[in-house]
C-alpha cells in the first residue's frame, strides 16, 4: 500500500507549485541558536494532497508558517508558483498570503462580530475585489460548503463543524494556489471531522492542491502523500496508492 | 465596540470641542458687536459726552445752589477752530422729556441738534425732512420724530403738520426718522445717556439746537438723595468727525488736550468707536485664553483616554489582527482599520461636542447678557479638531496593532 521511495515521480504530472530548497529556520534564544528547520527540500505539484505529520517540536508549525508565508526562512529558497517568496518584504508577503494561500485553522479563527458572508469576504476585501463580486462569490462558496441557509448567522450561532466549513469557504475565496490546513479536525468531534475530511477530499478531486498539517492518521491515510518531520528534518516522504 | 465605554471615552472630546465652539462663538459675538457699534456710531467719529463731575466732598457743607458743568458752546467753537482734520462737528443737547399728542403721553429724549446731524450718524430721514438751517436760524418750533415715537403717538394719524406738546411748548412735526438703537442696550456700555433711562428703548425727538437752547434753557432741576439741586449744562454731546480714519486717534488727542486745558473738573468723557474694537478684542482675547486652555486640556485628556481605550481594544483583538494578517491584510490595512475606528469615536465626540457647544453660547447670552454668534466656519473647525485628535491619538495604537507578529497574534487566546 505504501511506497517508501523518496524520488517517486509525481503521479499527477502537474507543474511544481511549491519548491523548497535547502530551507533553514533558526531562532535565537538568548545565546543559544535553535535550529528548527534544517535544510528542508520539498517539491509539491499542482493538485497534490499532502499531509505533513510529526511529533511536537519536530518543526511542523514552523514549516507551516514558512509555507504560509507568515515567516521568512533564515536561509534557502522557497518558490511559490512562479515567484521566489523567501526574501519578500512584509507588504508583498501579505499580498501573497491573501492571493495564493487559503488558510484553514484548527480553531476556525472566524471573526466573531462578522456573519458568515462577511467572514468569507475578508480575503477578497484585502485583494480589493469589487464589493458586488465578492458578495456573489461568498454566497456561492457558502452554498458550496452547505451553509446556504445560514449566511447571516454569526460564528457563535454555528456548530464547530459549520464554523470550519465557513473557514474552508473563506480559504477558497481568492482561488489560491494551495489550501493550507492546520489540524483542521483537531477541535471537532468525529462526525464533524469526517464531514470536513469529506469536503477536503472533494476539493482534492476537483484538482485543488491541499497541504494539511496534522496528527490525525485518518487524514494521513486519505492524503496522497505523507511527509513526516522529525527534529527539523524530513524523515519520510511517501506516496499512498489508494486502492 | 462597547457602547458605555466608548461614550465615557468621548466625554473629554465632547468638552474640548464644545469649549472650542463656545470660545469661537463668544469671540465672534464680541467682534460683531463692536463692528455694529462702530457702524452705528461712525468709525471716524469722536464722541465727547458730558458727565456729572465726581462729588466734591469739601463743598457738601455749603449747599451749592447751582452746579455748572459739562461741555459748552465755547468747547464746540474751540474744536472747530483749533483742531485740524475736523470735517463735521455736531453739538447736541439731550433733554429727557414727556411728549404729548392728544391723550397719548410718552417719555422721549429731546435732542437739540444741527441740520447736518444725519451726516455723521446712522440716523436717516424716512419721511418728510430733517431740521434745516432756516429752522435753526429762526429757532422754529418744529420737530422730527423717530419711528418709535411715531408708533407710540400717531398710531392711526398722519403726523405731518400735527403739533406735539413737549414740555410746555408745541412743536410741528416735519419729518420721521429711523429709530436709533439705544446705545446702552447691548453688551458694551457707552455711558453718558444715563439720564434718558436704562436699557429700555426710548423714542427720540429732534429739534433745532437754537430752539432747544431758548425754550428749554440750560438749567434743570435734579432731585437726588441730598434734595433738589440746580444743574446747568450747555451741551450733552459734541460729535467730532475727522477727515480720514487714520486721523481719528490724532484728532482724539487734540480734543482731549483742548478739553483738559479748559475743564478743571473731569466732567466729560471721550468715546472713540474705533477704540471699541480694541475693547472687543480684549474681551475676545480673555475668552480665547480661558476657553482655549479648557479646550486644550480636555482635548489632551480626551485624546489620551481615546488612546487608552484603543490600546485596550487592540490587545483584546490581537487574534482578530492575526487572522486578518494571515488572510492578506497589509500593515497599512490594519493601521487604517484601527485609525478609522478611532476617528469614528472622536468624530462622534466632535458632533456631540458641537451640540453641547452650541448650547453654551446660548446660556452665555442668556445669563451673561453677551452676544454670541456661531459661524459655520467654527463648526467646521471644531469638527476638524476632533478629527485631528482622532488621528493624533489613534495613530500609535493603530501602529502597535499593525506591527504585531501575525504568528504570535494567531496563537493569542
Amino acid at each position: 500500500m505504501t511506497d517508501t521511495t523518496n524520488n517517486n515521480p509525481n503521479p499527477n504530472d502537474g507543474d511544481p507549485i511549491l519548491v523548497m530548497n535547502r530551507l533553514c529556520k533558526n531562532y535565537q534564544l538568548g545565546t543559544v541558536e535553535l535550529r528548527v528547520l534544517r535544510e528542508i527540500d520539498i517539491t509539491i505539484y499542482s493538485g497534490e494532497y499532502v499531509a505533513i505529520m510529526g511529533p511536537s517540536g519536530s518543526g511542523k508549525s514552523t514549516l507551516l508558517n514558512m509555507i504560509g508565508c507568515l515567516d521568512r526562512p533564515t536561509s534557502g529558497s522557497y518558490r511559490l508558483g512562479d515567484m521566489d517568496v523567501s526574501q519578500l518584504d512584509d507588504n508583498a508577503l501579505s499580498s501573497i498570503r491573501g492571493s495564493r494561500i487559503g488558510f484553514v485553522f484548527q480553531s476556525f479563527n472566524l471573526i466573531a462580530q462578522l456573519n458568515v458572508i462577511e467572514n468569507i469576504e475578508i480575503p477578497m476585501f484585502y485583494q480589493n475585489r469589487p464589493e458586488h463580486e465578492s458578495m456573489q462569490r461568498a454566497t456561492e462558496l457558502a452554498t458550496l460548503v452547505g451553509l446556504g441557509d445560514r449566511m447571516k448567522h454569526r460564528p457563535s450561532e454555528l456548530s464547530g463543524g459549520q464554523q470550519q466549513r465557513v473557514a474552508i469557504a473563506r480559504a477558497l475565496s481568492n482561488d489560491p494556489l494551495i489550501i493550507l490546513a492546520d489540524e483542521p479536525t483537531g477541535n471537532l468531534d468525529s462526525s464533524s471531522g469526517a464531514d470536513i475530511l469529506g469536503i477536503l477530499d472533494r476539493l482534492h478531486s476537483e484538482g485543488k492542491t491541499l497541504i494539511v498539517v496534522t496528527h490525525d492518521e485518518n487524514i494521513a491515510t486519505q492524503a496522497q502523500r505523507v511527509i513526516r518531520l522529525f527534529d527539523g528534518c524530513i524523515a519520510e516522504d511517501t506516496y499512498n496508492h489508494k486502492g | 465596540m462597547h457602547k458605555l465605554r466608548s461614550t465615557l471615552t468621548m466625554t473629554g472630546i465632547i468638552f474640548g470641542v464644545s469649549s472650542v465652539v463656545a470660545m469661537l462663538a463668544i469671540g465672534e459675538g464680541a467682534s460683531r458687536d463692536a463692528q455694529e457699534k462702530i457702524s452705528q456710531l461712525g468709525s471716524r467719529n469722536i464722541i465727547v459726552k458730558t458727565l456729572p463731575p465726581p462729588e466734591d466732598k469739601s463743598s457738601v457743607g455749603q449747599q451749592q445752589t447751582m452746579k455748572e458743568y459739562g461741555l459748552t458752546y465755547d468747547d464746540a467753537e474751540r474744536f472747530r477752530g483749533g483742531i485740524p482734520n475736523v470735517r463735521v462737528l455736531v453739538p447736541n443737547r439731550r433733554i429727557p422729556e414727556q411728549a404729548l399728542y392728544r391723550n397719548k403721553r410718552v417719555s422721549v429724549e429731546v435732542i437739540g441738534t444741527v441740520p447736518w446731524y444725519p451726516e455723521i450718524s446712522s440716523l436717516r430721514v424716512k419721511y418728510g425732512r430733517f431740521i434745516t438751517s432756516t429752522d435753526t436760524h429762526y429757532k422754529q418750533a418744529i420737530c422730527v420724530v423717530d419711528e418709535f415715537v411715531l408708533k407710540e403717538l400717531f398710531a392711526f394719524d398722519d403726523p405731518f403738520g400735527q403739533f406735539v406738546k413737549i414740555g410746555t411748548d408745541y412743536y410741528r412735526v416735519v419729518g420721521v426718522s429711523t429709530a436709533q438703537k439705544q446705545e446702552s442696550s447691548s453688551g458694551m456700555n457707552v455711558p453718558g445717556s444715563a439720564k434718558s433711562g436704562g436699557g429700555a428703548n426710548v423714542g427720540k425727538i429732534y429739534i433745532p439746537l437754537t430752539t432747544a437752547r431758548t425754550r428749554f434753557g440750560e438749567t434743570s432741576i435734579q432731585i437726588g438723595t441730598s434734595g433738589a439741586t440746580l444743574e446747568r449744562v450747555e451741551l450733552q454731546e459734541i460729535i467730532v468727525q475727522s477727515k480720514t480714519i487714520d486721523q481719528v486717534l490724532l484728532t482724539r488727542q487734540s480734543v482731549q488736550s483742548l478739553l483738559a486745558r479748559f475743564h478743571k473738573k473731569s466732567d466729560y468723557e471721550i468715546v472713540v468707536p474705533l477704540e471699541l474694537m480694541e475693547r472687543a478684542k480684549d474681551v475676545q482675547r480673555i475668552f480665547t485664553i480661558v476657553l482655549g486652555s479648557i479646550a486644550a486640556i480636555s482635548l489632551l485628556v480626551g485624546g489620551i483616554g481615546i488612546m487608552n481605550i484603543m490600546m485596550a481594544t487592540v490587545s483584546e483583538r490581537t487574534r482578530e489582527i492575526g487572522i486578518r494578517r494571515a488572510l492578506g491584510a497589509r500593515k497599512l490595512d490594519i493601521v487604517m482599520q484601527f485609525l478609522s475606528e478611532t476617528l469614528i469615536l472622536t468624530l462622534c465626540g466632535g458632533i456631540l461636542g458641537i451640540a453641547v457647544g452650541s448650547l453654551v453660547p446660548a446660556l452665555v447670552t442668556y445669563f451673561g447678557q453677551m452676544r454670541t454668534v456661531i459661524t459655520p466656519a467654527s463648526l467646521v473647525m471644531a469638527f476638524g479638531i476632533s478629527a485631528a485628535v482622532g488621528i493624533a491619538f489613534g495613530i500609535y495604537p493603530a501602529y502597535r496593532a499593525a506591527n504585531m507578529d501575525p504568528i504570535e497574534s494567531l496563537r493569542h487566546e
